[in-house]
């Protein structure tokens, strides 16, 4: 029997939230979307469907739950009718997984540790984020999105590149890209964040970087705390 | 069997490497397998074909490179789909609870382990086993979710989830060694350790399986190694 229903919890300015809107926006998928106040608390809802990592995106379809962002997009691309977000073929199905495992395990860090770190050590993240940045720029290929024409699974998991990393810059004061640097990643960015089925589920960019502002001390405990590790 | 025209760059060690030996050998596919030094140089293989991390496993297949270890098996499941059973399972959401727990697996086994092996005081090693025996318990519910009480976390078969816990089997039986303790102990994780058990009598096992008293010469090595480091650095402040 098919579930239906679909809920979505997310939360304002979580770019892995954002993910797997967009992910549903694509195929046309009605869902109601329940946003957590995580600065504040965790909801029951929350810690009922993901007690292991107590984090959104949470993706409810029926009685089904689904966490892990990159999870989440491999399953509605698959339960879901409508455009495809993965490649069709192995190999590039295999390419477009490796990156994303390079976004979220290698490039997180050095992201975090550059806008929010000081000195010397800065100024090796400030390297390998420039490094990191290259490497995924490389992947565009002059095409339009990392997936062609449209957007697909890489696109949406880079997201946080296109929308989130220059308020993060003006938050910090930390220019991590400079105006005449990687030009086919800002063109890229541009085309992404005015795209009309992701626009609508952005995060309001005042309102984003008026909450990172706000949060500045927070986030250097939390940069800190990965420089010790 | 035929040339599959693969190409395994591993190391006879690692866990990741063997998850990758692993799903060949269930699959029945033939390739090639070379060996890059443990504590050598990496061979130019190795630079030109993972060129961002620099790691194993790697597997080519016709002069294509694929890594990471858990992409890997995915990839192999998708190109040899006619050959040998599947790993990954049919239905999305089945595939969605795998490949989550796949992801849970890389995110705190190999830590704790390195924890457990690398910790830096006694202490450090013992909140490592301690947190080791918090995650057997979760997987233990995970096991008893996918499994549906069957054998194996792929049901009747091997799949997925199996071979990626599979790849840190060899070091789970040298922890249980050197620590003379169980890290999937009976008594607390029943389905995990009658897992570890039955996993191990397979024949597709048994074939890439390392050998485990060399595990734990090198897992000795490497402890008086860092014992030595250390009592240098304490001594020379």
């Amino acid at each position: 029997m098919s579930p239906s229903g679909v809920k979505l919890i997310g939360a304002f300015g979580s770019p892995f939230a954002h993910r797997a809107e967009v992910a549903l926006r694509l195929k046309g998928v009605p869902y109601e979307l329940l946003l957590e106040e995580l600065m504040i608390s965790k909801s029951d809802l929350l810690l009922k469907h993901n007690p292991i990592h107590k984090k959104v995106p949470v993706l409810l379809h029926g009685d089904r739950t689904i966490c892990e962002s990159l999870v989440v997009l491999e399953y509605i691309d698959e339960a879901f009718d409508g455009p495809a977000i993965m490649p069709t073929d192995p190999y590039e199905r295999a390419m477009v997984r490796f990156w994303a495992h390079f976004m979220d395990n290698k490039c997180a860090k050095p992201f975090m540790l550059s806008v929010w770190s000081e000195g010397e050590a800065q100024k090796g993240f400030l390297k390998e984020v420039k490094e990191n940045l290259a490497l995924l720029q490389a992947q565009l290929e002059g095409k339009r999105f990392f997936a062609g024409e449209s957007i697909g699974y890489l696109d949406i998991v880079l997201c946080s590149l296109a929308h989130w990393l220059t308020v993060i810059e003006e938050a910090t004061g930390v220019k991590l890209v400079a105006d005449d640097e990687f030009p086919d990643l800002r063109r890229w960015a541009k085309e992404y964040t005015s795209n009309e089925i992701v626009k609508p589920c952005l995060p309001d960019r005042d309102r984003l970087l008026a909450f990172y502002t706000a949060h500045l001390d927070r986030y250097k405990m939390i940069a800190k705390a990965m420089l010790q590790q | 069997m035929g040339d599959h025209e693969l190409k395994l760059l591993g190391m006879w060690a690692s866990p990741f490497v063997l998850r990758a030996r692993l799903a060949l050998s269930f699959k029945g596919l033939s390739y090639e397998y070379i060996e890059e030094e443990i504590f050598g140089n990496k061979s130019a293989l190795l630079d030109k074909s993972n060129p961002v991390h620099k790691k194993v496993p790697v597997l080519i297949h016709k002069d294509k490179s694929i890594c990471e270890s858990q992409i890997i098996v995915e990839y192999i499941d998708e190109v040899f789909s006619g050959t040998g059973p599947s790993l990954l399972p049919v239905d999305p959401y089945d595939r969605a609870v795998a490949r989550f727990w796949a992801a849970y697996i890389d995110d705190k086994l190999f830590s704790l382990f390195m924890m457990m092996i690398k910790g830096k005081t006694t202490e450090d090693k013992a909140k490592g086993r301690r947190h080791s025996f918090a995650v057997a318990e979760t997987l233990e519910g995970a096991l008893k979710g996918c499994s549906k009480g069957k054998s194996f976390f792929g049901g009747d078969n091997v799949g997925f989830l199996d071979i990626v816990l599979g790849g840190f089997v060899a070091w789970v039986h040298t922890r249980d060694i050197l620590s003379r303790s169980k890290q999937f102990d009976a008594g607390k994780t029943p389905l995990l350790a009658a897992w570890l058990e039955r996993f191990c009598a397979l024949d597709a096992t048994k074939a890439v399986m390392p050998d485990v008293e060399k595990l734990v010469e090198l897992s000795k090595m490497r402890q008086a190694r860092d014992d030595a480091a250390a009592a240098a650095v304490s001594q020379s402040n």
